[in-house]
């Protein structure tokens, strides 16, 4: 499992700022192909969704729904300074809230938007998590 | 056929695992040709056990049983190809007709994705499946004119061991005209077969997010990427068998490995086809360089 990551990008209303670095992750110069991550277009496919911006009053309910189509295990992992704390969009009449209000979010990867390398370390620190389930489950 | 050549040798195991290596081939090339590092030599091993691993979903509305029966199918019947073709090509017997059974079983694997795909009850999933539909309409023509080609120009034998004997003892199928003619509508048929780049549009990623497997997932959809990577492995060996005289020696591989990655280089080269272009092509130019062929082979060239 942690050496075979398949990542479902969900973009809960973000700037795109994010996405554009995300999809740096799959050009020559990172290459998280190297750790068997790949971008799969179907939440049933995925292990891991990637969730970047902020979540509005329109997009809530449907990431629920997403999430609740994912097959277990699953994981997520919030991108961005949005996905953290809604960022630059707090108190706007039409942000509902941080994602992990509604879904158990994994791992958080700050910046806005966050360098390649921060997203690598962050899905390095997934997998150190998965390591560690790993062991708590045969314990 | 015992237990041991049912299982283990040329059958479930092996086969098995020399898909994972052709598929580690495939994602190797492709990263290399976009200069990347690619993934690591176990990676399709990884990527099939977890899968196993995952938990099943069956959407509401679909049919269960033809659901999770069609990945099962296309395993199934793909595994009977390589071990009819790997015994073929060791001991050089075969039963009469045994072409026509292989043409028959590699039907199976793209009706067992139009089943899946129909069963799983998604707008995206029932697009996948008339794109799959049509794309069996539009590359069976011109693969058919190509085995009668090489039927014509190996003395009128269907039996895949005499075609392979015949080779061996008067010449390569691909050596004259009209069989480097079929093989190259071949390569073409067996790219859409596979549904490579070229011809990928019952999963396009980008435009219907996996089309046909959209709603598998777990072990289902590792048994249809397992049946990707089985016919990867198993149609450059059928193209070796059927034009270039099969495997006979350890630098046979290499025949092989040419036919790889001829097959991979144009998956990486081009762009997908709409499913007009590709309908009109395969109806068009290959049928015409078929029967070209047909009548090349009738002459004598």
């Amino acid at each position: 499992m942690r050496k075979s990551i398949w990542v479902y990008h969900f973009a809960a209303s973000p700037c795109n700022n994010c996405d554009i670095e995300i999809l740096d992750l799959l050009t020559p110069g990172f290459d998280v192909e190297r750790f068997g991550i790949k971008l799969v277009g179907s939440i049933r496919h995925a292990d891991c969704m990637l969730l970047t911006g902020v979540v509005n009053s329109k997009v809530a309910g449907r990431l629920k729904r997403i999430y609740a189509q994912a097959p277990k295990p699953f994981f997520v992992m919030a991108v961005g300074t949005c996905a953290l704390d809604t960022g630059i969009f707090r108190g706007s009449y039409n942000v509902v809230g941080p994602p992990d209000k509604y879904l158990p979010v994994d791992v958080y990867v700050p910046g806005c938007p966050p360098s390649p390398q921060a997203m690598i370390s962050g899905a390095a620190r997934l997998i150190e998590k998965l390591k560690g389930t790993k062991k708590g489950k045969k314990s | 056929m015992n237990f041991f050549e049912f299982f283990l040798f040329p059958g479930l195991i092996f086969t098995v695992f020399a898909s994972f290596l052709v598929s580690w081939i495939d994602r190797k090339i492709t990263a290399l040709v976009q200069w990347r590092v690619g993934p690591p030599f176990f990676q399709p091993v990884y990527d099939f056990f977890k899968l196993m691993k995952k938990e099943t979903l069956v959407p509401k509305g679909a049919n269960t049983v033809l659901f999770l029966f069609a990945p099962l199918l296309s395993f199934s019947s793909l595994l009977l190809v390589a071990i009819v073709l790997a015994k073929t090509n060791l001991e050089g017997i075969g039963f009469s007709g045994d072409l026509f059974v292989v043409v028959y079983l590699l039907l199976l694997p793209p009706f067992s994705v139009i089943t899946g795909a129909s069963a799983s009850a998604n707008p995206l999933a029932s697009l996948g499946a008339s794109r799959e539909m049509k794309m069996v309409l539009s590359y069976e023509l011109p693969f058919i004119l190509a085995l009668i080609t090489v039927i014509i120009n190996t003395g009128g034998s269907i039996c895949l061991g005499e075609i392979i004997a015949y080779q061996r003892s008067s010449g390569v199928v691909m050596g004259s005209f009209s069989g480097f003619i079929a093989l190259i509508v071949t390569i073409f048929c067996f790219q859409s077969k596979m549904a490579q780049v070229p011809f990928d549009l019952p999963e396009a990623e980008q435009e219907i997010m996996g089309g046909a497997l959209i709603e598998y997932s777990g072990p289902p959809l590792g048994f249809f990427a397992l049946s990707r990577w089985m016919m990867m492995a198993i149609f450059p060996f059928l193209a070796v068998i059927l034009f270039w005289g099969g495997i006979s020696s350890p630098a046979g591989i290499l025949k092989y490995l040419l036919i790889l990655v001829i097959v991979i280089l144009i998956k990486n080269t081009n762009p997908r086809l709409r499913i007009g272009q590709m309908l009109r092509f395969f109806w068009g130019p290959l049928t015409a360089a078929g029967a070209i062929g047909v009548i090349l082979a009738v002459i004598g060239l």
